[in-house]
């Protein structure tokens, strides 16, 4: 049935095709979605969501990965955690699926960000909505200055879309700067070796910078820590949060950390204005 | 304009109210009063203040359907499945029932717009009830709700052996013209009906829970009220049951899931509950681990958060089915003396 019979609601998805899936790491695949006519589902901006659903499976909301500027497909890097992101990665290209959004707020990448010097830090699955950003700011480039991406994960066979940061974020020559690491030695890895924060801390970043942290909550908490130890001010670093949702749109209640929900009045948040929230997620 | 009926003539009214509509109104269902579709061998029960549940399931109804899918093999259909809409009429909600409907409104009518409830706005009027025998767990007057003059597009009163009939909106002058007929003009009736509100207001004024206090319940309070080391000891003997959120007539969180059913999949949405510790429960874990934060998570919103988004306006309306209900007898006017200033100790 054609969308447009339908009385529309936020809350009623239209379709979308899968129409490329690569596998990232053991447990991360990323997914090219497409409308049902080709192109994209809807148009987003960077650190935005959407909430994808297998009908009688479960509805779930993840980060678009993709940058807006990509306007011939959407992409959602989704790590194997549950009943709903386990039936995702058995899936095969071709597979319909309904898709509602985009949702929430996005990085002022239009705004505040603007001919900043961006310090992008992030941890495993954290990259995903990074890479929008990142990817977006590599777009228009002349309107930032500096890049800086410190991405870590436990392994290398952990770090998500390695292929594109070896083959289009290193080495351009169009002053983005990458740092790998991983938790632990490993065979075949002669990078650095050491815990996001950790490195963070050691690379040792002026404060003329602004962060922009996505990873486990336990890594966003550490590495605001280590910024703060640099000489940031909250007011500098970016983060975004994800809490269970269920509408997307600040109704259903589940999503708030204090008065605030994350799926309306966040993903993100600047970290200064996170000090009014109560420390709940 | 006010008008009268007789009480004896009641049962026409009801007939008149149901034609080319749904009426509900409080009944005597299995022993219990609550709000049931009129029929004529319905047992209406006005005389019951409380009702079981609140005039909430015509507007957000318990489950509802949001849309239907199809599944062939890597094929999804998406099909139309909307509850129907019917115009209907909620008849005697008291003036706490009335007002949560103002509560949900911020909800569900802010941007963006939930269609759904929306439509049951539209398609419903309501018809409101003085409360003539206030009871002890009552205390809507704290939040500034006068049960002798409630809000709806009508407003009723049963005084002696007469219905008195006060039109206050365009959707209850459109209801009034239906039902006109019936009535006699009562303009001459309004110190009587002014000595009524009075008595009300006498008897509210008396309750032991409406002399609590807001005072210090809103944003600024955030951190202070979130941080109490009270949370513990007044959540300690909470089961998790959920009921005080089923009854609550401000209760709006609702969950969305998929039914097959053999046909293909429906998709509807239904109450949930910020009680139940699978509510916000994650692949990675659960921001609210333990009852006490869940407990903690329900008054804060009512008390706190709801009134920081919401220009001042608590989530709760003093109705009173939460402290008969809960099987703990722990209920929000114990954690409002407890937060809240020493007025209330």
């Amino acid at each position: 049935m054609c969308d447009s019979e339908i009385r529309s609601d936020l809350l009623i998805p239209r379709l979308g095709v899968v129409t490329d899936i690569r596998r990232d790491t053991p447990d991360v695949k990323t997914f090219r979605v497409n409308g049902p006519s080709g192109g994209v589902c809807f148009s987003h901006m960077p650190g935005q969501c959407a909430m994808l659903s297998i009908p009688g499976v479960g509805e779930a909301m993840f980060s678009i990965t993709s940058s807006p500027t990509n306007k011939e497909y959407m992409e959602f890097s989704i790590k194997k955690c549950g009943s709903l992101t386990e039936w995702l990665h058995d899936m095969e290209v071709g597979q319909q699926v309904a898709i509602r959004g985009p949702y929430g707020n996005a990085f002022p990448v239009e705004a505040e960000l603007k001919g900043k010097d961006l310090l992008f830090i992030a941890g495993g699955i954290g990259l995903a909505p990074l890479r929008s950003v990142i990817n977006y700011v590599r777009y228009y480039r002349d309107n930032y200055a500096s890049v800086d991406i410190v991405y870590g994960a436990r392994s290398m066979d952990d770090l998500v879309d390695i292929d594109e940061i070896r083959n289009e974020w290193i080495g351009r020559g169009d002053d983005v700067n990458v740092h790998l690491t991983i938790d632990r030695p490993q065979e075949g890895w002669d990078g650095n070796v050491a815990f996001v924060p950790d490195y963070v801390k050691s690379l040792n970043f002026p404060t003329t910078k602004t962060a922009l942290i996505c990873g486990p909550p336990i890594m966003i908490k550490f590495v605001l820590k280590a910024l703060q130890e640099l000489g940031f001010d909250k007011s500098q670093v970016y983060t975004t949060l994800e809490l269970r949702m269920k509408c997307g749109i600040g109704k259903c209640g589940r999503c708030n950390v204090g008065a605030k929900y994350v799926c309306r009045d966040g993903p993100v948040f600047r970290c200064d204005k996170m000090e009014e929230m109560p420390d709940e997620y | 304009m006010m008008l009268k009926l007789s009480i004896e003539k009641m049962g026409e009214l009801f007939q008149r109210l149901a034609e080319g509509r749904k009426l509900y109104l409080p009944l005597d269902r299995g022993g219990q009063v609550d709000f049931g579709p009129w029929t004529p061998e319905a047992k209406v029960r006005l005389d019951r203040l409380k009702t079981i549940k609140s005039a909430k399931d015509f507007f957000f109804p318990q489950t509802e359907n949001i849309v239907s899918f199809k599944r062939q093999g890597k094929d999804i259909s998406i099909i139309e499945n909307r509850d129907a809409e019917e115009p209907f009429v909620v008849f005697g909600v008291r003036g706490c029932d009335a007002r949560s409907l103002d509560v949900l409104d911020r909800v569900f009518l802010c941007d963006p717009v939930d269609s759904f409830y929306k439509a049951r706005r539209e398609n419903g009027v309501v018809v409101s009830m003085a409360c003539s025998e206030p009871e002890e767990t009552c205390f809507c007057s704290i939040f500034g709700i006068d049960a002798a003059d409630p809000q709806g597009d009508v407003v009723t009163y049963i005084i002696g052996d007469f219905l008195y009939w006060d039109e206050r909106t365009d959707k209850g002058r459109a209801l009034t013209e239906t039902v006109k007929s019936l009535f006699s003009d009562a303009s001459g009736d309004s110190s009587l009906v002014e000595r009524s509100r009075g008595e009300i207001r006498d008897i509210v004024s008396r309750l032991p829970l409406c002399s609590l206090s807001l005072e210090g319940f809103d944003g600024s309070a955030l951190k202070e009220k979130f941080g109490s080391p009270l949370w513990s000891e007044l959540s300690q003997a909470c089961v998790g049951c959920g009921t005080c959120t089923y009854v609550c007539p401000t209760c709006q969180c609702y969950d969305i899931q998929d039914f097959d059913t053999g046909h293909g999949i429906r998709r509807f949405r239904c109450w949930d509950s910020c009680m139940y510790s699978d509510f916000t429960l994650m692949a990675h874990g659960n921001p609210r681990k333990s009852q006490v934060e869940r407990f903690r998570q329900r008054f804060m919103h009512k008390l706190i958060y709801f009134p920081a988004n919401n220009d001042g306006m608590y989530s709760c309306v003093g109705c009173g089915r939460c402290v008969a209900k809960c099987p703990i007898s722990m209920n929000i006017t114990k954690v409002i003396k407890a937060l809240g200033v020493e007025v209330n100790v």
